[in-house]
């Protein structure tokens, strides 16, 4: 695709600037859908209806939303930090943003093939935390302090055991950019890597349970970095108010709004990655191509956003204990366990 | 699940396949419930049935109404007002439809809906049966005076011509009375002069007089007055 634009354009700077827009085109409608989707799908799974005055459906309703969140009036409280208050919507989003760069949308199509494209998601995403922390403190409010408090703790902890499911990956394929796993695991649905990569059949069926254990641990581990239900105690909004946003509105609180949105597509998009192809289609060279890959990484993360707001509206919220027990007591024993089995496998 | 004293390495593996099975089972049910119809109304084009006997909104048809005040007076919020004026006997207010004869007036019956209860307790004691709940529940309004319910039909001047006729019938009325009671004091002057020169008569009176006679009907003797 870059090659294409700078056919077309000249190697000039807009190449880039297309390039590095594209995933922002792609997060506007994906947020709008999600908000849409979220909203649904939470009042069919209580037996409701959601939305159903604007538009067929509601179907305009994001639209309606988004429009009064522009309209808010954009209050800073007196006693607020300023320049961290305003700062730190803008620090979520483009640390949600930077983990774009990497994801290989396409074979075509990856803002930058890194090659420490896993890597550099880890460190980027905790570019989040940061900006987490300022909303929290900026607002000087205990409510918000808590939730970035909570928020700092908890997305710490869970990377641990997601790190560890990242690096069981990266044993398998031997590369670190996310083109070069989903590269890895096309030419079919066998081939992904939850039924054991691309191996003769003795291995992937050693590997195919701990590759399973493995997900799930990166399923879960993700859920709580991005402060979804039922790891939402950062903003556990019938204890904490909102945590983080409560004292932010307007056009700040559709930020973070939006943040968090993205992320979820961009911990699910991960998801598709490591263990789901990418990229790839499920029926090897068949239905594959720049626009088939495109259609499948975004059919695949668009699965796991509906699952993750599916888990988020069957399980209730975790209390803080529970949340550290699950994380270091749980999902890193179990992780550390098999990263060396893992290992082993792949050695052997 | 008996609940039994396990080995920790037992429980902890347990709690943690446990936690994935309830999770999953969690999953099921709401997956379940993702295609069972919604039970939402959606009001103001969905209208739930109401109960028969609910009670919602007052209703007086005013053609029933004999201003008997009962409604008013078993309303244990006061919100109705009700005055009357009375009939004179050339006015023929008709009758209401369970046969009874109007005799007043009711130039004001306002019911301030707003106070209302919605208990119902006037409906039971109106001897017409012209005041009852209806099953209209939307009035809400933007200014609260707006929920008195004015039901009196009479247009001012006809409450005008009622009043200036009652007065009249009034004064006549007490005119007749004074006259009356005029000619009963002249009357009783008169006989306590009689009496004065003539006292044994006044002796035999009661004697003449005849005890009344419970057989007769009393209308005989108590009609003298008038």
């Amino acid at each position: 695709m870059e090659q294409f634009l700078i056919s077309l354009l000249g190697d000039n700077i807009w190449v880039h600037i297309i390039m590095g827009a594209l995933p922002l085109v792609f997060i506007l409608p994906y947020a709008l859908v999600t908000i849409y989707l979220e909203m649904k799908i939470a009042a069919h799974m209580q037996d409701r209806l959601a939305y159903m005055r604007t538009g067929w459906h509601g179907t305009l309703q994001p639209f309606a939303d988004i429009l009064k969140l522009l309209q808010k009036e954009d209050t800073i409280p007196t006693a607020a930090d300023k320049i961290l208050f305003i700062l730190a919507p803008y620090i979520v989003f483009t640390g949600t943003y930077a983990a774009f760069a990497v994801l290989p949308f396409s074979k075509a199509y990856v803002g930058s093939d890194l090659n420490i494209g896993l890597f550099y998601i880890v460190a980027i995403s905790s570019l989040v935390v940061v900006g987490l922390l300022m909303a929290g403190w900026a607002s000087n409010n205990k409510w918000s302090l808590f939730g970035a408090l909570r928020s700092a703790a908890q997305i710490v902890s869970y990377e641990i055991p997601s790190a560890f499911a990242i690096l069981a990956v990266i044993m398998i394929t031997g590369t670190m950019s996310l083109n070069g796993i989903s590269d890895f695991q096309s030419s079919g649905i066998q081939n992904w890597l939850i039924f054991g990569g691309p191996f003769p059949m003795g291995k992937k069926l050693l590997l195919f349970p701990f590759m399973l254990i493995m997900f799930v641990i990166y399923y879960i581990s993700s859920m709580a970095e991005v402060n979804r239900t039922p790891f939402d105690i950062p903003e556990a909004e019938s204890e904490l108010v909102q945590g983080y946003n409560t004292e932010f509105s307007g056009m700040k609180f559709a930020m973070f709004y939006l943040a968090e949105y993205a992320n979820l597509f961009v911990v699910s998009a991960i998801v598709t990655v490591l263990f789901f192809g990418g990229w790839a289609s499920p029926f090897g060279t068949f239905m594959s191509g720049p626009g088939w890959d495109a259609f499948w990484f975004i059919t695949k993360g668009m699965f796991f956003v509906c699952v993750n707001i599916w888990l988020r509206w069957t399980l209730p919220r975790l209390r803080v204990d529970q949340l550290m027990y699950v994380s270091w007591k749980v999902l890193t024993p179990f992780a550390l366990f098999c990263v060396l089995a893992i290992g082993l496998i792949v050695v052997w | 699940m008996v609940k039994m004293k396990m080995n920790p390495v037992r429980e902890y593996f347990s709690g943690v396949y446990l936690g994935l099975k309830t999770a999953f089972i969690g999953m099921k049910v709401t997956f379940s419930h993702l295609f069972t119809p919604a039970v939402t109304i959606q009001y103001p084009t969905q209208k739930m049935k109401l109960p028969e006997r609910a009670r919602n909104r007052l209703y007086v048809n005013m053609d029933d109404c004999i201003g008997c005040d009962q409604c008013s007076m078993a309303c244990p919020v006061d919100c109705i007002t009700i005055e009357t004026i009375k009939s004179t006997p050339e006015d023929n207010l008709g009758v209401t439809s369970t046969g009874q004869k109007k005799r007043l007036h009711v130039p004001v019956f306002d019911i301030d809906i707003a106070k209302c209860c919605y208990c119902g307790l006037c409906v039971p004691p109106c001897p017409t049966e012209c005041i009852k709940m209806t099953d209209v529940y939307e009035f809400a309004e933007f200014d609260r005076h707006n929920l008195i319910y004015s039901f009196a039909t009479m247009t001012p001047a006809e409450i005008e011509t009622a009043r200036v006729k009652a007065k009249k019938m009034e004064e006549e009325a007490a005119a007749k009375k004074a006259a009356a009671a005029k000619a009963a004091a002249e009357a009783k002057i008169a006989a306590a002069a009689k009496a004065a020169t003539a006292p044994q008569v006044q002796q035999s009176a009661p004697v003449q007089a005849p005890p009344p006679n419970p057989a007769s009907p009393p209308n005989d003797s108590q009609q003298k007055p008038e």
